[in-house]
């Protein structure tokens, strides 16, 4: 008999303990990532208890969402940050967790990490306590955001109670256009299915367009299934993903890692795999698409108008109205030419090299709009080094951005980069939900990080392929 | 922070506070600066502090709901980020059940997991509901997980909830970690079974 599970289940399977008495299943968890936010608490759990880390060795921490990008400087000015940073390099040594901190070359966005270290594999589980752990299903495996009982659980047992959820195979046909980035690709799902449509789903993206793509491209897409409401997001593993993996420190080497690969490739969805739902897109019909409310569903592309009420649902009228008031946006009005205040590209959406390498096409040789804040924010130091090595830095400086240090920054406002007041803000991170960049009243546009660069340019939202010469896009 | 766990929740009794609105956002219950912490003390003071600042009619600044156990709210209720943080602060305010058209799966699994009731009704339903507790914010409000069922005066509708949530918190099985802590065993010969945590030398597939 053929084995027409999907990717989803066969990882699912692999890793079943048991079932519950509940009807949950326990399923083993092959890594486990923890940062400074989620984790602290969790660790008290198992110090009340008397319990130890199960398998510390599956156990990688790193520092990202508090730390300041600018001053690092030991002790940090704010103090809360100084002492979750305490804590979690006591936690760390206290339970025997490698921690990669600000003095280790390897830190940077937990979600940045995982990849560039090769731990991050097709077949595996893996969760950490941050809702964009989805950013990893790029490899074809389970990766699963949690709460911080849920770290403590995995801290304790290496495994989760949990309920198997369904899987929709998201396809994307046909071929993008220029100046059509994986960013455009995720916005415009989460916009034509909602933010809640994923509930119940991990969604396979499933395609020529997802084919195609590099696995930096992946990463962003899959990084916002949980915008979308989905548990998690995956791509099946093909040769991309397996040269991707080759050499990198923490991947196989060898015969081993050649073995490995067979593996890899042996879990995707087959042809005639069984889904639970099924949706397509058309590649051609997704543009550069900006948000302009204030959830990730609120989105039009760059050439279109804000929705008008009287055309959309009775039902989503109250909550069009709640945004436009909060953005202070009309309705019917242009995207584009929307003014903005600051520009920041970073986040463990889009701070990859591929990410900054794009928008840096965008920079190079023009200037920031006069009254624009902008800043580039690497996804780890290792990213900020690679593009140091390529002079990408030098192009952002000359523009006019400030170029930073690895971390969260302004995505979510736990550290010192924030809006401020009513700020606009065009945005390369994840949420634009009200008050998420820092600001209580501080607004967001999400848009592909070369939108942003061409945002700041000219200080309004604006069509990157109008900036982009025709013949590097 | 451990949560006791013979403390079943077959019902939930209390007032009730109505937010029914759409796609409230993790962010919006507990603003991320008050994330800058290593407890969860303190917390409950500070949900839905930014929509409270910008909106002075918000229910949560409203002496009528003082005390309320019963949030009713709408679609996609807890959004957005993973945080624990926010449903602490709710329970910390005092919330113990939230009722809503729909939840968002991780903050479903941490209320879950500190014993708090999430429940989904009808629309219609919540909306009529919330009437009533506006036009009398003392209406008790009783939420019955065995029967499945909200019953306010003569008000009374069906509720649901996935069926392993209900279980653990009617039987107060909802602190997992004992129970998965107990397979130790079957845990340590899964991971021998699996290809890449034993250099993919084995043909577990």
């Amino acid at each position: 008999m053929s084995d027409r599970r999907n990717l989803f289940n066969r990882v699912w399977d692999l890793h079943t303990v048991r079932t519950l008495p509940s009807g949950q299943s326990q399923l083993f968890i092959g890594w486990h990532l923890i940062h400074e936010v989620t984790s602290p608490q969790a660790f008290q759990m198992l110090r009340d208890r008397g319990l130890k880390v199960m398998f510390p060795e599956r156990t990688l921490a790193t520092v990202d969402h508090i730390i300041p990008t600018d001053n690092q400087a030991r002790p940090f000015v704010d103090g809360l940050a100084e002492e979750m940073m305490s804590a979690i390099e006591k936690n760390c040594r206290e339970f025997g967790v490698q921690l990669l901190d600000l003095n280790d070359d390897r830190q940077g966005i937990v979600h940045v990490v995982g990849p560039e270290q090769g731990l991050t594999q097709p077949g595996i589980t893996l969760v950490c306590g941050d809702s964009h752990t989805s950013t990893h299903g790029a490899f074809g495996n389970i990766s699963l955001g949690i709460g911080t009982s849920q770290v403590a659980h995995v801290l304790a047992t290496q495994t989760l109670a949990l309920n198997r959820p369904k899987v929709r195979r998201v396809c994307v046909t046909g071929e993008l256009g220029p100046g059509v980035f994986a960013k455009d690709v995720t916005l415009h799902v989460i916009r034509k299915l909602g933010v809640q449509g994923g509930v119940g789903y991990a969604y396979e993206y499933a395609g020529p367009v997802f084919d195609r793509m590099t696995m930096e491209e992946r990463m962003t897409v899959c990084n916002m299934s949980i915008e979308g409401g989905a548990r998690c997001g995956y791509i099946n593993p093909d040769e991309t993903t397996v040269e991707y993996l080759r050499g990198r420190p923490l991947s196989p080497a060898g015969e081993e890692f050649e073995r490995a690969a067979q593996w890899w490739l042996s879990l995707a969805s087959g042809p005639d795999a069984e889904f639970d739902d099924e949706v397509t897109f058309a590649g051609e019909d997704i543009e550069p698409t900006v948000t302009w409310g204030i959830n990730p569903g609120q989105s039009v592309g760059v050439t279109e108008s804000l929705p008008q009420l009287d055309s959309c649902p009775a039902d989503e009228r109250k909550g069009i109205e709640e945004a436009l008031a909060f953005m202070e946006l009309n309705a019917g009005q242009p995207v584009r030419g929307v003014p903005i205040d600051v520009a920041f590209i970073g986040s463990c959406t889009n701070s990859r090299i591929s990410d900054l390498r794009e928008a840096a096409a965008v920079a190079r040789g023009r200037k920031v709009a006069p009254n624009v804040r902008a800043l580039v924010v690497p996804g780890s130091q290792l990213v900020r080094k690679q593009a140091q090595a390529e002079g990408l830095d030098e192009i952002f400086r000359e523009a006019g951005f400030d170029w930073r240090e690895a971390g969260c920054s302004m995505c979510l406002a736990m550290n010192p980069d924030r809006l401020s007041g009513r700020e606009m803000c065009a945005s390369s991170s994840n949420r634009n939900f009200k008050g998420r960049q820092g600001s209580p009243t501080g607004r967001t546009l999400l848009m592909s990080p070369a939108m942003v660069a061409a945002a700041a340019i000219n200080g309004h939202v604006t069509d990157v392929r109008d900036i982009l010469e025709p013949a590097t896009v | 922070m451990a949560e006791p766990t013979d403390s079943r929740v077959e019902q939930v009794r209390g007032t009730g506070i109505p937010l029914v609105l759409d796609d409230i956002d993790t962010d919006r219950i507990i603003p991320a600066r008050f994330l800058r912490c290593v407890t969860f003390d303190g917390l409950g003071e500070h949900a839905f502090e930014d929509d409270r600042q910008q909106d002075p009619a918000h229910p949560f600044n409203s002496a009528r709901y003082d005390g309320a156990g019963i949030l009713l709210s709408g679609r996609n209720f807890g959004c957005g980020s993973s945080r624990e943080h926010a449903p602490q602060a709710l329970m910390r305010h005092g919330v113990r059940a939230v009722v809503a058209e729909s939840f968002a799966e991780i903050f479903f699994g941490n209320c879950t997991s500190l014993g708090i009731a999430a429940v989904c009704a009808a629309r219609d339903q919540i909306e009529q509901l919330a009437a009533l507790v506006e036009a009398d914010p003392t209406l008790e409000i009783t939420i019955d997980l065995t029967t499945s069922t909200i019953q306010a005066g003569d008000f009374s509708c069906p509720c649901t909830m996935p069926e392993s949530a209900r279980v653990a918190l009617v039987t107060g099985e909802y602190d997992f970690l004992a129970q998965l802590l107990s397979a130790e065993g079957d845990i340590r010969n899964t991971a021998g079974s699996i290809a890449y945590l034993n250099q993919f030398s084995g043909s577990s597939n």
